[in-house]
């Protein structure tokens, strides 16, 4: 924000400049030039800056899942949690016209997997974790569990299990 | 091993990328110039004047960033014109093209390579000679890179990276990731599920800013 009141006030020197010039003074021509470069430098940088929070924010959905921590959230603007929403929609309605009827969660099986079931570690504790078959299992840790792929992959990528290979 | 966040990596050749970070910080080297024609109040910005009214008289020579130089310098060439860095200069050229592999390129503006495309643009007698030794220098570096990159596995590289410019850098760290990745499938983890690199960094992170 204080970029923008930098590059308003600039500006509005340089239009001062601008009329100045007209009235026949053409030697001032060099500064307002000098000026022009500093606001294009300066967006430049704001721009670049801003693009590369979007291509991290990006990242996050694929690493995070849909929903992002409470400490994340709290540091984007809300520009930026509208434009992740309208990416998660988007990436959502793509993965749903992709695959069959069901749709195909791209999201899942980053590696490609080599059984169904596979057995996992937990590093933190997280309550409780509700399989498909009903039967619920406490997490904590250090207990170790032997779980569907699908099912874990999301936590595994948190940290919050680990794969533990035999 | 995948990872999701692709950033903007920096142009090749003449064109630099508008959004590329590492294109903005090195557009950011200071080359010397001249000023061509003097210009008014723009003392105080330069450090050199007290009032506000001054100008600097024609031909003082200035140290300018290239992003200055680049909006500034004009075909009919009346305000600015900029000499050649002195790296890129025939006494510095002679020392590439004796050995290449010596030269410490970090310490002598960590861009080398990238600048030295961007100096292309403004027009210049020597530009066919500095575009020749960038080229040789890049090819005669580039073994011992690829090299060394490919060979060190679990050691502390910075011995190695230290006297590489960015390009050369960049370049190692594809190499040793790669020969990483070889490492982790010999073993046997190319198919674990490992927690991505993000959320490790954002573990660390979280108990200095849960405050914030």
């Amino acid at each position: 924000r204080q970029a923008l009141e930098e590059m308003r006030a600039l500006y509005e020197r340089n239009q001062a400049d601008v009329s100045e010039a007209k009235a026949g003074r053409t030697d001032l021509i060099f500064l307002i030039r000098f000026r022009h470069c500093c606001l294009l430098r300066n967006q430049r940088c704001l721009l670049a800056y801003l693009y590369d929070r979007l291509l991290r924010i990006r990242a996050l959905r694929w690493e995070y899942g849909s929903v992002l921590p409470n400490t994340i959230q709290f540091h984007m603007s809300a520009e930026e949690v509208e434009w992740f929403n309208r990416y998660k929609k988007s990436l959502a309605t793509y993965m749903r016209s992709v695959g069959g009827e069901e749709g195909l969660d791209l999201t899942q099986d980053i590696k490609p997997p080599k059984s169904l079931y596979i057995e996992v570690r937990c590093l933190r504790d997280h309550g409780e974790f509700e399989v498909d078959d009903g039967t619920t299992i406490l997490l904590k840790k250090n207990s170790q569990h032997f779980l569907p792929r699908w099912k874990c992959e999301q936590l595994i990528r948190q940290g919050i299990l680990e794969h533990v290979l035999s | 091993m995948a990872e999701a966040y692709f950033p903007v990596g920096p142009g090749l050749g003449m064109e630099e990328n508008f959004l590329s970070l590492d294109d903005i910080l090195m557009s950011q080297e200071k080359l010397p110039g001249r000023a061509e024609s003097a210009l008014p109040r723009l003392a105080v910005l330069m450090g050199q004047g007290a009032g506000s009214a001054e100008s600097i008289p024609e031909g003082s020579k200035l140290e300018i960033p290239l992003w200055l130089a680049k909006g500034l310098h004009d075909s009919k060439r009346r305000i600015i014109s900029v000499d050649l860095p002195k790296i890129y200069k025939e006494a510095w050229r002679t020392v590439f093209s004796a050995d290449a592999n010596v030269v410490d390129l970090h310490k002598m503006g960590p861009y080398y390579y990238g600048f030295g495309s961007q100096l292309l643009n403004f027009e210049n007698p020597e530009n066919p000679e500095i575009a020749q030794t960038i080229l040789q220098t890049f090819i005669a570096r580039f073994r011992r890179i690829m090299d060394s990159s490919q060979n060190a596995y679990n050691e502390d590289t910075s011995a190695l990276v230290a006297r590489l410019d960015e390009l050369e850098r960049a370049l190692f760290q594809v190499g040793q990731k790669g020969l990483n990745d070889f490492q982790c499938w010999e073993k046997g983890q190319a198919s674990q599920i490992t927690a991505s690199s993000l959320v490790q960094n954002y573990g660390k992170r979280k108990l200095t800013e849960v405050d914030g």
